[in-house]
Protein backbone atom coordinates (compact mmCIF):
# COMPACT_ATOMS: atom_id res chain seq x y z
CA UNK A 1 0.00 0.00 0.00
CA UNK A 2 3.13 2.72 0.83
CA UNK A 3 4.53 2.17 -2.40
CA UNK A 4 1.06 2.32 -4.18
CA UNK A 5 0.76 5.89 -2.23
CA UNK A 6 4.34 7.15 -2.97
CA UNK A 7 4.30 6.36 -6.33
CA UNK A 8 0.71 7.79 -7.01
CA UNK A 9 0.15 10.88 -4.43
CA UNK A 10 0.27 13.18 -7.90
CA UNK A 11 -2.48 11.46 -9.68
CA UNK A 12 -4.35 11.00 -6.17
CA UNK A 13 -4.03 14.29 -5.37
CA UNK A 14 -5.27 15.96 -8.26
CA UNK A 15 -8.62 12.95 -8.44
CA UNK A 16 -9.44 14.41 -4.60
CA UNK A 17 -8.82 17.78 -5.68
CA UNK A 18 -11.59 17.40 -8.68
CA UNK A 19 -13.66 15.80 -6.43
CA UNK A 20 -13.78 18.06 -3.70
CA UNK A 21 -14.67 20.69 -6.58
CA UNK A 22 -17.61 18.52 -8.63
CA UNK A 23 -18.99 18.00 -5.15
CA UNK A 24 -19.19 20.98 -3.77
CA UNK A 25 -19.95 23.50 -6.23
CA UNK A 26 -23.38 21.82 -7.22
CA UNK A 27 -24.18 22.14 -3.13
CA UNK A 28 -23.35 25.87 -3.48
CA UNK A 29 -25.60 26.22 -6.46
CA UNK A 30 -28.38 24.04 -5.90
CA UNK A 31 -28.51 25.37 -2.75
CA UNK A 32 -29.05 28.81 -3.81
CA UNK A 33 -31.43 27.96 -6.23
CA UNK A 34 -33.49 25.75 -3.99
CA UNK A 35 -34.04 28.46 -1.32
CA UNK A 36 -36.79 30.05 -3.95
CA UNK A 37 -38.12 27.42 -5.03
CA UNK A 38 -38.83 25.81 -1.78
CA UNK A 39 -40.20 29.11 -1.16
CA UNK A 40 -42.59 28.77 -3.46
CA UNK A 41 -43.97 25.68 -2.29
CA UNK A 42 -44.87 27.54 1.44
CA UNK A 43 -46.08 30.71 -0.40
CA UNK A 44 -48.17 28.66 -2.87
CA UNK A 45 -49.76 25.72 -0.92
CA UNK A 46 -51.16 24.19 -4.33
CA UNK A 47 -47.77 23.55 -5.65
CA UNK A 48 -46.37 21.57 -2.73
CA UNK A 49 -47.08 18.57 -3.56
CA UNK A 50 -46.32 18.96 -7.23
CA UNK A 51 -43.33 19.93 -6.05
CA UNK A 52 -42.70 16.88 -4.10
CA UNK A 53 -43.46 14.56 -6.52
CA UNK A 54 -41.15 16.38 -9.52
CA UNK A 55 -38.70 16.19 -6.89
CA UNK A 56 -38.93 12.73 -6.17
CA UNK A 57 -39.08 11.76 -10.23
CA UNK A 58 -35.77 13.81 -10.68
CA UNK A 59 -33.96 12.30 -8.15
CA UNK A 60 -34.84 8.77 -8.92
CA UNK A 61 -33.16 9.02 -12.81
CA UNK A 62 -30.00 6.74 -12.40
CA UNK A 63 -26.83 9.65 -11.77
CA UNK A 64 -25.26 7.65 -14.71
CA UNK A 65 -27.96 8.46 -17.20
CA UNK A 66 -27.96 12.19 -16.30
CA UNK A 67 -23.92 12.32 -16.63
CA UNK A 68 -24.35 10.92 -20.44
CA UNK A 69 -27.53 12.40 -21.34
CA UNK A 70 -26.63 15.75 -20.03
CA UNK A 71 -24.11 16.53 -23.11
CA UNK A 72 -26.88 15.64 -25.74
CA UNK A 73 -28.87 18.85 -23.99
CA UNK A 74 -26.41 21.34 -22.81
CA UNK A 75 -24.14 20.58 -26.38
CA UNK A 76 -20.92 20.08 -24.17
CA UNK A 77 -18.74 17.54 -24.92
CA UNK A 78 -19.56 14.23 -23.02
CA UNK A 79 -15.80 14.60 -21.05
CA UNK A 80 -17.07 18.40 -19.81
CA UNK A 81 -17.00 18.49 -16.43
CA UNK A 82 -20.02 20.39 -16.66
CA UNK A 83 -22.14 17.67 -17.02
CA UNK A 84 -21.22 16.45 -13.67
CA UNK A 85 -21.70 19.76 -12.05
CA UNK A 86 -25.01 19.76 -13.87
CA UNK A 87 -26.18 16.56 -12.86
CA UNK A 88 -25.58 16.60 -9.18
CA UNK A 89 -27.17 20.38 -9.05
CA UNK A 90 -29.99 18.75 -9.96
CA UNK A 91 -30.17 16.19 -7.73
CA UNK A 92 -29.42 19.02 -4.99
CA UNK A 93 -32.01 21.43 -6.23
CA UNK A 94 -34.53 17.96 -5.91
CA UNK A 95 -33.59 17.36 -2.44
CA UNK A 96 -33.30 21.10 -0.90
CA UNK A 97 -36.14 22.41 -2.43
CA UNK A 98 -38.35 20.10 -1.00
CA UNK A 99 -36.39 20.71 2.84
CA UNK A 100 -36.75 24.15 2.16
CA UNK A 101 -40.00 23.89 1.84
CA UNK A 102 -40.93 21.37 4.67
CA UNK A 103 -38.27 23.28 6.80
CA UNK A 104 -40.76 26.67 6.60
CA UNK A 105 -43.68 25.06 6.85
CA UNK A 106 -42.58 23.06 9.93
CA UNK A 107 -42.14 26.85 11.63
CA UNK A 108 -44.68 27.66 14.27
CA UNK A 109 -47.66 29.63 13.00
CA UNK A 110 -47.48 31.25 16.29
CA UNK A 111 -43.87 32.61 15.48
CA UNK A 112 -44.81 33.53 11.90
CA UNK A 113 -47.98 35.61 13.75
CA UNK A 114 -46.09 37.20 16.13
CA UNK A 115 -43.69 38.77 14.31
CA UNK A 116 -46.37 39.91 11.38
CA UNK A 117 -47.93 41.46 14.85
CA UNK A 118 -44.21 43.47 15.36
CA UNK A 119 -44.92 45.08 12.11
CA UNK A 120 -42.41 42.44 9.88
CA UNK A 121 -43.51 42.52 6.36
CA UNK A 122 -43.37 39.22 4.22
CA UNK A 123 -39.80 39.84 2.78
CA UNK A 124 -37.92 40.62 6.42
CA UNK A 125 -40.50 38.19 8.09
CA UNK A 126 -39.17 35.70 5.44
CA UNK A 127 -35.22 36.31 6.28
CA UNK A 128 -35.46 37.52 9.78
CA UNK A 129 -37.65 35.09 11.19
CA UNK A 130 -38.54 32.11 9.21
CA UNK A 131 -35.05 30.82 7.59
CA UNK A 132 -33.67 30.90 10.74
CA UNK A 133 -36.25 29.13 12.73
CA UNK A 134 -36.06 26.88 9.56
CA UNK A 135 -32.57 26.64 9.56
CA UNK A 136 -31.85 23.24 11.73
CA UNK A 137 -34.30 21.28 9.23
CA UNK A 138 -32.96 22.82 5.41
CA UNK A 139 -29.29 22.38 6.69
CA UNK A 140 -29.87 18.72 7.71
CA UNK A 141 -30.99 18.61 4.30
CA UNK A 142 -27.93 20.03 3.26
CA UNK A 143 -25.95 17.56 5.19
CA UNK A 144 -27.46 14.59 3.13
CA UNK A 145 -27.52 16.80 -0.20
CA UNK A 146 -23.62 17.19 0.62
CA UNK A 147 -22.47 13.52 1.65
CA UNK A 148 -24.60 11.99 -1.22
CA UNK A 149 -23.09 14.25 -3.86
CA UNK A 150 -19.63 13.02 -2.91
CA UNK A 151 -20.49 9.55 -3.33
CA UNK A 152 -22.07 10.37 -6.71
CA UNK A 153 -19.25 12.22 -8.44
CA UNK A 154 -17.35 8.78 -8.26
CA UNK A 155 -20.13 7.63 -10.95
CA UNK A 156 -18.85 9.84 -13.51
CA UNK A 157 -15.95 8.17 -13.62
CA UNK A 158 -18.16 5.86 -15.95
CA UNK A 159 -17.79 8.76 -18.73
CA UNK A 160 -14.16 9.40 -17.67
CA UNK A 161 -14.75 12.46 -15.04
CA UNK A 162 -15.06 11.52 -11.81
CA UNK A 163 -12.68 12.27 -9.22
CA UNK A 164 -11.49 9.78 -7.53
CA UNK A 165 -13.82 7.46 -9.54
CA UNK A 166 -10.91 7.50 -11.56
CA UNK A 167 -9.21 5.58 -9.08
CA UNK A 168 -12.24 3.20 -8.57
CA UNK A 169 -12.34 2.18 -12.79
CA UNK A 170 -8.28 2.21 -12.94
CA UNK A 171 -8.14 -0.17 -10.14
CA UNK A 172 -11.42 -2.62 -12.06
CA UNK A 173 -9.67 -2.81 -14.72
CA UNK A 174 -6.18 -3.68 -13.40
CA UNK A 175 -7.73 -5.73 -11.07
CA UNK A 176 -6.16 -4.00 -8.37
CA UNK A 177 -7.42 -3.50 -5.19
CA UNK A 178 -4.94 -0.89 -3.71
CA UNK A 179 -6.20 2.25 -6.25
CA UNK A 180 -9.73 1.16 -5.09
CA UNK A 181 -9.14 1.20 -1.24
CA UNK A 182 -7.43 4.39 -1.40
CA UNK A 183 -10.28 5.99 -3.44
CA UNK A 184 -13.16 4.83 -0.95
CA UNK A 185 -11.29 5.80 2.17
CA UNK A 186 -10.94 9.47 0.73
CA UNK A 187 -14.02 9.67 -0.42
CA UNK A 188 -15.95 8.39 2.80
CA UNK A 189 -13.40 10.87 5.11
CA UNK A 190 -13.92 13.59 2.69
CA UNK A 191 -17.51 12.95 3.17
CA UNK A 192 -17.16 13.09 7.14
CA UNK A 193 -14.95 16.04 6.96
CA UNK A 194 -17.57 18.18 5.16
CA UNK A 195 -20.84 16.69 7.12
CA UNK A 196 -19.00 17.88 10.61
CA UNK A 197 -18.13 21.30 9.24
CA UNK A 198 -21.96 21.72 8.16
CA UNK A 199 -22.48 20.30 11.64
CA UNK A 200 -20.20 22.88 12.92
CA UNK A 201 -21.66 25.59 11.38
CA UNK A 202 -25.29 25.05 12.44
CA UNK A 203 -23.91 24.85 15.72
CA UNK A 204 -22.47 28.33 15.27
CA UNK A 205 -25.46 29.88 13.52
CA UNK A 206 -28.44 28.33 15.39
CA UNK A 207 -27.08 28.98 19.16
CA UNK A 208 -30.82 28.75 20.37
CA UNK A 209 -31.13 25.10 19.26
CA UNK A 210 -28.38 24.42 22.05
CA UNK A 211 -30.23 26.36 24.88
CA UNK A 212 -33.82 24.72 24.23
CA UNK A 213 -32.25 21.17 24.82
CA UNK A 214 -30.09 22.48 27.85
CA UNK A 215 -33.59 23.84 29.19
CA UNK A 216 -35.63 20.73 28.23
CA UNK B 1 -35.00 13.71 -27.84
CA UNK B 2 -34.65 10.75 -30.21
CA UNK B 3 -37.57 8.01 -28.63
CA UNK B 4 -36.80 5.72 -31.62
CA UNK B 5 -35.04 2.69 -29.20
CA UNK B 6 -37.44 3.07 -26.82
CA UNK B 7 -40.50 2.78 -28.77
CA UNK B 8 -39.18 0.24 -31.55
CA UNK B 9 -40.73 -2.96 -31.33
CA UNK B 10 -38.49 -5.26 -32.00
CA UNK B 11 -36.20 -4.10 -28.44
CA UNK B 12 -39.48 -5.08 -26.11
CA UNK B 13 -39.69 -8.55 -27.43
CA UNK B 14 -40.00 -11.12 -24.52
CA UNK B 15 -37.84 -13.69 -25.25
CA UNK B 16 -34.83 -12.07 -27.00
CA UNK B 17 -31.20 -11.63 -24.34
CA UNK B 18 -30.95 -7.88 -24.03
CA UNK B 19 -34.12 -6.82 -24.63
CA UNK B 20 -36.35 -3.84 -22.97
CA UNK B 21 -38.24 -6.18 -20.86
CA UNK B 22 -34.99 -8.75 -19.96
CA UNK B 23 -33.66 -6.07 -19.12
CA UNK B 24 -36.01 -4.72 -16.61
CA UNK B 25 -36.59 -8.22 -15.00
CA UNK B 26 -33.21 -8.80 -14.24
CA UNK B 27 -33.03 -4.96 -13.00
CA UNK B 28 -36.07 -5.35 -10.97
CA UNK B 29 -34.50 -8.88 -9.67
CA UNK B 30 -31.35 -7.51 -8.24
CA UNK B 31 -33.23 -4.92 -6.72
CA UNK B 32 -35.70 -6.99 -4.95
CA UNK B 33 -33.03 -9.61 -4.00
CA UNK B 34 -30.98 -6.58 -2.08
CA UNK B 35 -34.12 -5.24 -0.70
CA UNK B 36 -35.08 -8.08 0.95
CA UNK B 37 -31.39 -9.40 2.28
CA UNK B 38 -30.94 -5.56 3.32
CA UNK B 39 -34.00 -5.89 5.31
CA UNK B 40 -33.13 -9.48 6.81
CA UNK B 41 -30.17 -7.63 7.99
CA UNK B 42 -31.53 -4.23 9.10
CA UNK B 43 -34.94 -4.38 10.38
CA UNK B 44 -33.85 -6.55 13.60
CA UNK B 45 -31.16 -4.68 14.60
CA UNK B 46 -33.19 -1.54 13.72
CA UNK B 47 -35.73 -2.36 15.72
CA UNK B 48 -33.66 -3.72 18.77
CA UNK B 49 -31.66 -0.57 18.94
CA UNK B 50 -35.09 1.77 18.64
CA UNK B 51 -36.97 -0.75 21.17
CA UNK B 52 -34.03 -1.04 23.91
CA UNK B 53 -32.37 2.56 23.00
CA UNK B 54 -28.80 0.90 23.20
CA UNK B 55 -26.17 1.70 20.04
CA UNK B 56 -28.53 4.43 19.69
CA UNK B 57 -25.28 6.35 18.15
CA UNK B 58 -24.55 3.56 15.70
CA UNK B 59 -28.44 3.62 14.04
CA UNK B 60 -28.10 7.59 13.87
CA UNK B 61 -24.93 7.30 12.21
CA UNK B 62 -25.71 4.39 9.80
CA UNK B 63 -27.64 6.79 7.94
CA UNK B 64 -24.62 9.08 6.73
CA UNK B 65 -22.43 6.63 7.10
CA UNK B 66 -24.08 4.30 4.59
CA UNK B 67 -24.38 7.40 2.14
CA UNK B 68 -20.93 8.16 2.48
CA UNK B 69 -19.72 4.87 0.73
CA UNK B 70 -19.65 5.35 -3.07
CA UNK B 71 -21.14 2.25 -4.37
CA UNK B 72 -19.06 2.54 -7.61
CA UNK B 73 -16.18 1.94 -5.78
CA UNK B 74 -17.69 -0.67 -3.01
CA UNK B 75 -18.91 -2.88 -5.96
CA UNK B 76 -15.13 -2.63 -7.88
CA UNK B 77 -13.98 -3.21 -4.95
CA UNK B 78 -15.66 -6.47 -4.35
CA UNK B 79 -15.50 -7.61 -7.97
CA UNK B 80 -11.97 -7.25 -7.52
CA UNK B 81 -11.95 -9.62 -4.47
CA UNK B 82 -14.77 -11.95 -5.50
CA UNK B 83 -14.26 -12.07 -8.93
CA UNK B 84 -17.21 -10.84 -11.79
CA UNK B 85 -20.77 -12.48 -10.91
CA UNK B 86 -24.17 -11.50 -8.45
CA UNK B 87 -22.47 -11.75 -5.06
CA UNK B 88 -20.18 -8.65 -5.88
CA UNK B 89 -23.22 -6.39 -6.71
CA UNK B 90 -25.62 -7.82 -4.55
CA UNK B 91 -23.07 -7.07 -1.67
CA UNK B 92 -22.81 -3.38 -3.27
CA UNK B 93 -26.46 -2.86 -3.31
CA UNK B 94 -27.18 -4.29 -0.22
CA UNK B 95 -24.70 -1.96 2.12
CA UNK B 96 -26.79 0.63 0.34
CA UNK B 97 -30.23 -0.64 1.49
CA UNK B 98 -29.16 -1.02 5.00
CA UNK B 99 -28.59 2.55 6.35
CA UNK B 100 -31.93 3.72 5.10
CA UNK B 101 -33.77 0.73 6.47
CA UNK B 102 -32.14 0.28 9.51
CA UNK B 103 -32.16 4.48 10.48
CA UNK B 104 -36.17 4.64 9.86
CA UNK B 105 -36.51 1.62 11.81
CA UNK B 106 -34.70 2.93 14.99
CA UNK B 107 -36.33 6.29 13.87
CA UNK B 108 -40.20 4.49 13.94
CA UNK B 109 -39.37 2.94 17.63
CA UNK B 110 -38.02 5.99 18.99
CA UNK B 111 -41.08 8.40 18.03
CA UNK B 112 -43.38 6.38 19.39
CA UNK B 113 -45.94 7.92 21.93
CA UNK B 114 -44.35 6.77 25.14
CA UNK B 115 -47.96 6.89 26.99
CA UNK B 116 -49.15 4.97 24.67
CA UNK B 117 -46.28 1.91 24.58
CA UNK B 118 -46.70 2.40 29.49
CA UNK B 119 -51.08 2.30 28.76
CA UNK B 120 -50.44 -1.64 26.46
CA UNK B 121 -47.77 -2.51 29.84
CA UNK B 122 -50.67 -1.26 32.29
CA UNK B 123 -52.94 -3.84 30.28
CA UNK B 124 -50.95 -6.52 31.39
CA UNK B 125 -49.03 -7.21 27.55
CA UNK B 126 -46.01 -9.02 27.75
CA UNK B 127 -42.80 -7.51 26.31
CA UNK B 128 -43.29 -9.39 22.93
CA UNK B 129 -46.87 -8.34 22.74
CA UNK B 130 -45.83 -5.04 23.26
CA UNK B 131 -43.35 -5.18 20.44
CA UNK B 132 -45.88 -7.21 17.96
CA UNK B 133 -49.43 -5.78 18.60
CA UNK B 134 -48.13 -1.98 19.27
CA UNK B 135 -44.99 -0.79 18.78
CA UNK B 136 -44.27 -2.34 15.56
CA UNK B 137 -47.75 -1.64 14.47
CA UNK B 138 -47.19 1.92 15.37
CA UNK B 139 -43.84 2.73 13.66
CA UNK B 140 -44.65 1.29 10.56
CA UNK B 141 -45.45 4.58 8.52
CA UNK B 142 -41.97 5.31 9.42
CA UNK B 143 -40.11 2.56 8.52
CA UNK B 144 -42.04 2.33 5.49
CA UNK B 145 -40.80 5.75 4.41
CA UNK B 146 -37.42 4.49 5.27
CA UNK B 147 -37.94 1.32 2.60
CA UNK B 148 -39.45 2.93 0.16
CA UNK B 149 -36.29 5.80 0.20
CA UNK B 150 -34.47 2.46 -0.01
CA UNK B 151 -35.90 1.30 -2.84
CA UNK B 152 -35.85 4.34 -4.54
CA UNK B 153 -31.79 4.70 -4.08
CA UNK B 154 -31.58 1.08 -5.08
CA UNK B 155 -33.63 1.41 -8.57
CA UNK B 156 -31.46 4.15 -9.50
CA UNK B 157 -27.82 2.43 -8.35
CA UNK B 158 -28.89 -0.87 -9.86
CA UNK B 159 -27.46 0.78 -12.97
CA UNK B 160 -23.64 0.51 -12.25
CA UNK B 161 -23.99 -3.59 -12.20
CA UNK B 162 -23.89 -2.76 -15.91
CA UNK B 163 -19.96 -1.26 -15.69
CA UNK B 164 -18.85 -4.54 -14.49
CA UNK B 165 -20.92 -6.88 -17.14
CA UNK B 166 -24.24 -7.60 -15.61
CA UNK B 167 -27.35 -6.82 -16.66
CA UNK B 168 -29.64 -4.90 -15.63
CA UNK B 169 -31.18 -1.26 -17.11
CA UNK B 170 -27.64 0.09 -16.72
CA UNK B 171 -26.81 -1.73 -19.95
CA UNK B 172 -28.68 0.45 -21.71
CA UNK B 173 -26.69 3.17 -20.50
CA UNK B 174 -23.26 1.51 -20.79
CA UNK B 175 -24.00 -0.09 -24.24
CA UNK B 176 -25.22 3.23 -25.78
CA UNK B 177 -22.82 5.41 -24.48
CA UNK B 178 -20.20 2.92 -26.14
CA UNK B 179 -21.58 3.37 -29.45
CA UNK B 180 -22.84 6.66 -28.96
CA UNK B 181 -26.29 5.98 -29.52
CA UNK B 182 -28.03 8.27 -27.55
CA UNK B 183 -31.32 7.24 -28.09
CA UNK B 184 -30.76 4.25 -26.26
CA UNK B 185 -29.11 5.91 -23.17
CA UNK B 186 -32.77 8.32 -23.05
CA UNK B 187 -34.38 4.50 -23.52
CA UNK B 188 -32.32 3.76 -20.27
CA UNK B 189 -33.39 6.41 -18.12
CA UNK B 190 -36.63 6.87 -18.87
CA UNK B 191 -37.32 3.19 -18.10
CA UNK B 192 -35.36 3.55 -14.84
CA UNK B 193 -37.11 6.35 -13.97
CA UNK B 194 -40.79 5.26 -14.89
CA UNK B 195 -39.54 1.92 -12.57
CA UNK B 196 -38.67 3.95 -9.97
CA UNK B 197 -41.98 6.06 -9.55
CA UNK B 198 -44.08 2.46 -10.31
CA UNK B 199 -42.85 0.93 -7.42
CA UNK B 200 -42.94 3.65 -5.03
CA UNK B 201 -46.81 3.76 -6.00
CA UNK B 202 -46.56 -0.09 -5.22
CA UNK B 203 -44.82 0.30 -1.80
CA UNK B 204 -47.35 3.51 -1.05
CA UNK B 205 -50.47 1.58 -1.69
CA UNK B 206 -48.63 -2.32 0.39
CA UNK B 207 -48.58 0.82 2.60
CA UNK B 208 -51.79 1.37 3.09
CA UNK B 209 -52.87 -1.34 3.25
CA UNK B 210 -50.63 -2.70 6.22
CA UNK B 211 -50.83 0.42 7.86
CA UNK B 212 -53.75 0.37 10.82
CA UNK B 213 -56.48 2.37 9.72
CA UNK B 214 -56.18 4.11 13.00
CA UNK B 215 -52.79 5.77 12.12
CA UNK B 216 -53.86 7.33 9.75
Amino acid sequence: MSTYLSNNWETILTALRQHIWLALVPVVIGFVVALPIGYLGVRFPWLYHPLVNTCGVLYSIPSLALFVFLPVVLGTKILSPLNIVVALTIYTVALLARTVADGLRSVDALVVQSATAMGYRRLRRLIDVELPVALPVILAGLRVATVSNISLVSVGALIGVGGLGQLFTRGFQLFYTQPIIVGIVLSVALAGICDLAIVGLQRLVTPWTRYQRGAA
Amino acid sequence: MNLSYLFDAAHWSLTDDGSIPQLILSHVWYVVLALIIGTIIALPVGLYIGHTGRGSFLAINAGNAGRSLPTLGLLMLMVTLLGLGLTPVLIALTVLVIPPILTSAYAGMRTLDHRVVDAARGMGMRPSQVLFKVELPMALPVMMSGFRSAALQVVATATVAAAVGLNGLGRLLIDGLAVNDYSRVLAGAIVVAVLAVVLDLILALAQRWIVSPGLR
